[in-house]
């Protein structure tokens, strides 16, 4: 711009771009050349991204661009991915045999991983993320079972469930004595003290004994057997042992004589496939409660 | 407000770039000791980096037989008779911490040593330039033909190509040999001819060639004087004894031309050795005067040493002008004492016991590192379970490691609460109260581990428990310890 005389700068000694807002002019300072360069190849590159890749909104759409590339299909992609690598174990863990597969370390570790992400996703909302339980709710890291604690067992637990609907479940509610006038109100305290005494628990001062192993017997023996140990046919609890699902003290038993139990459990078998279901009876077991 | 002005009355500055152009560097070709121990470095690295991952050793049925290998699917580390695991990764950061020390040492001995004969930037540099030299002359016939850029003849654009292909050549070879490292090189190789290796090996190989063809090729002292951190870590590391590439301006000042100083010298005038040839510049890799003293683009490869000491001999004075020398010397020679040469000193001395300390720990632990190891974790979720009998069940997981090449019987042992016995999922068949387990061969094996006491035996809170995995066959123990927690 050397035709403009007055594109100098007297104090620098240098040109201006010529360029004046409110007569503060502007040096003339190019940008380095790798600048520039850099500048002009990040619009070509940009142009490049737009014939290549989707880019522009349009009305109703967006162009799609040569490559026709979408995220939607790479997740589909690695989620088709996803299935086929675990497909082949698990395929394998389907056709094993329940009981060979705690023997097989391999298969075992994929049980147990599979189950704990199974068991994270369905089963923890009930029974803890550890399978540690809550009142009502049972622990699975413990010996004590409703429904048997094999691992049959507990596999035709975890495809039907509990009092659930589905016709295999486990049905037989515990009875609400009190509610439906079958034992009166002294009775059912006597009984609760008496099922106390079985497990070596305190009972209140004056409470008759031999009337609560009358009640009992009349009573309770049809479900929790004869000893008191429970059947694991009908879900009724042994009621000699330290375990106890809804508490083990006066008023929780008195409740639970008065109004009965029957907790629900549902139905993973539509839910779950069939190996994954495998796979959370083999790591329920393997919590260490199993027989 | 500027009013219009005759531009020929005001002292214009440059208004070009803000910083100063790069200037080419055309180093010359030269002779001489420290050239032939720059080659023969350069012979060594090059062929080490090359051909190691050719090197075979056998580790049995089933290992890679690579004497050096990364083995990333496997996170194993193979280098020799060692392999090492993931979490053994503080070997590589002692083996950091030995090279930063010998990094001191050769500098508290000889300055920026490292610089002009070790570092891959130099040695492929190196290279780059014997290429070009090979093939476009030496540096005035590159001057030349770089001034005559316009006119370019088809004889000179054969040349460039033929130069830039030799020049990828070398960095697809660079890269190459890189991914081999990380995978059976032959199978590697095979794979990579017949376009069977994975994506990722191509583009490593793209990666490296290219970074190998612009830094040496064409960053070349750049990458010294304005990339690398060491030349201002070195300056803050180095001391009065360091030897460092030095002009000994007590012998070669004045300078003058041999023409002048003979007839000075005739006429019994002071006057020094140096003629102001030039050479040493010439010669430069950096394109540096070293008789401007010490600087930071001088990466002490010694050339402008045997270019000088060519000049001398044919002009018939003695040799090493410059040498490598220490300003301490310098003065010692203008006072007239003889120079002295201190290598061992308190610096030197300290830096070498802290690589010998730090080499015998870390022999230390590669001698003595178990090959059979254990880690427990406690269930946090529950932490205890009671069992319908009163007695307490605590549940851990244990991670068992084989570093052995073979599989291995491990019984478990527990000690810690009185009458508490041990379980582990899956493995109850083996043998009554001691489970057995099978450990394969350089593998890991997590276990659910069981451990059951009575209530009343184990009042406390929380008792210690110690769990011992013995190998059955050879009698090797590891042991962790955790505790037993009571609800």
């Amino acid at each position: 711009m050397t035709e403009h005389n007055n594109d100098f700068d007297r104090v620098s000694g240098k040109t201006t771009t010529g360029h004046e807002w409110d007569g503060i002019r502007e040096l003339n300072t190019p940008l380095p050349r790798w600048w520039v360069i850099t500048f002009y190849l990040t619009i070509a590159w940009a142009i490049g991204y737009w014939v290549v890749y989707p880019a522009w909104p349009l009305l109703w759409s967006h162009t799609t661009g040569v490559l026709n590339y979408s995220s939607r299909a790479d997740v589909a992609v690695e989620l088709a991915n996803l299935e086929k690598i675990r497909g082949d174990k698990m395929v394998a863990l389907g056709a094993a045999p329940l009981a060979e597969i705690e023997k097989d370390p391999a298969l075992l570790a994929l049980a147990r991983a599979r189950g704990k992400t199974v068991f994270g996703d369905n089963c923890a909302p009930c029974h803890g993320s550890g399978g540690a339980g809550a009142k009502g709710y049972p622990n699975l890291n413990d010996d004590d079972w409703l429904w048997g604690g094999s691992l049959d067992q507990i596999m035709q637990t975890i495809q039907f469930g509990a009092r659930s609907g589905h016709p295999k479940a486990h049905e037989n509610t515990m009875l609400a004595f009190g509610k439906d006038g079958i034992l009166k109100r002294d009775q059912i305290v006597t009984v609760a003290n008496y099922v106390r005494s079985l497990s070596g628990l305190p009972t209140s001062p004056g409470y008759d004994k031999s009337a609560g192993a009358k009640i009992f017997a009349d009573n309770c023996v049809s479900c929790h057997g004869d000893n008191a140990r429970g059947n694991q046919e009908l879900g009724a609890p042994d009621l000699t042992d330290k375990i106890w699902l809804y508490g083990s003290d006066e008023v929780t038993l008195i409740e639970t004589i008065t109004n009965g139990r029957g907790g629900v459990m549902p139905a993973w078998i539509g839910r779950l496939d069939p190996s994954t279901v495998k796979a959370l009876a083999v790591y329920v077991h393997s919590l260490g409660g199993g027989k | 407000m500027n009013k219009p002005v005759n531009t020929t009355e005001l002292q214009l500055e440059d208004d070009g770039p803000l910083y100063a152009a790069r200037k080419k560097v055309y180093p010359q070709s030269v002779s001489g000791t420290f050239r032939r121990i720059k080659w023969g470095l350069m012979a060594f690295c090059l062929g080490v980096y090359y051909l190691l991952p050719f090197v075979r050793w056998n580790r049995g049925l089933g290992a890679p037989d690579q004497a050096v290998l990364v083995d990333l699917p496997n996170s194993r580390f193979y280098f020799f008779f060692i392999e090492l695991w993931p979490q053994e990764v503080y070997y590589f950061t002692g083996l950091l911490i030995v090279a930063a020390i010998t990094l001191f040492l050769m500098n508290s001995v000889g300055g920026r040593i490292w610089c002009g004969y070790l570092c891959p930037q130099t040695v492929w540099t190196d290279l780059f330039y014997a290429v070009e030299r090979l093939i476009e002359g030496d540096r005035r016939d590159r001057m030349r033909k770089d001034a005559a850029r316009g006119t370019m003849k088809l004889e000179r654009f054969a040349e460039i190509v033929l130069k830039h292909s030799i020049w990828l050549m070398i960095a697809w070879w660079t890269g190459g040999a890189w991914v081999l490292y990380f995978n059976d090189a032959p199978t590697l190789v095979k794979q990579l001819v017949t376009f069977q290796a994975p994506m990722l090996a191509y583009i490593w190989i793209a990666i490296l060639t290219a970074t190998t063809y612009l830094l040496a090729g064409f960053m070349r002292e750049q990458v010294c004087v304005y990339m690398c951190p060491w030349p201002r870590i070195q300056a803050a590391l180095t001391d009065e004894w360091a030897l460092n590439v030095t002009y000994r301006y007590d012998r070669g000042e004045k300078r003058t031309s041999l023409k002048k100083a003979n007839e000075l010298r005739a006429l019994g005038e002071p006057v020094g050795d140096c003629v102001d040839c030039y050479q040493c510049v010439a010669v430069c890799p950096t394109g540096i005067d070293i008789r401007n003293g010490a600087q930071l683009d001088c990466i002490q490869c010694g050339l402008c040493i045997d270019a000088c000491d060519a000049v001398m001999t044919k002009i018939g004075r003695e040799t090493r002008l410059i040498g490598y020398d220490n300003d301490i010397n310098i003065q010692r020679r203008q006072a007239g004492t003889p120079p002295v040469y201190r290598i061992v000193r308190p610096r030197t001395v300290t830096y070498l016991a802290m690589i010998a300390c730090v080499g015998a720990v870390m022999l230390y632990a590669l001698l003595t590192r178990t090959l059979l190891d254990i880690n427990v974790l406690h269930d946090r979720n529950p932490v205890a379970v009671k069992l319908s009998d009163g007695s307490i069940r605590n549940a851990y997981t244990v991670r068992l490691l084989n570093k052995r090449g073979f599989d291995r019987v491990i019984a478990i042992d527990i000690d810690g609460p009185v009458n508490g016995t041990v379980h582990v999922v899956g493995a109850d068949s083996l043998t009554q109260d001691r489970p057995m387990i099978i450990l394969g061969r350089d593998q890991t094996t997590e276990l659910r581990l069981l451990v059951t006491a009575p209530t009343e035996s184990n009042p406390e809170k929380s008792i210690p428990v110690h769990f011992h995995v013995t190998d059955i066959g050879l009698g090797e123990v590891a042991s962790a310890t955790d505790h037993f927690v009571t609800p």
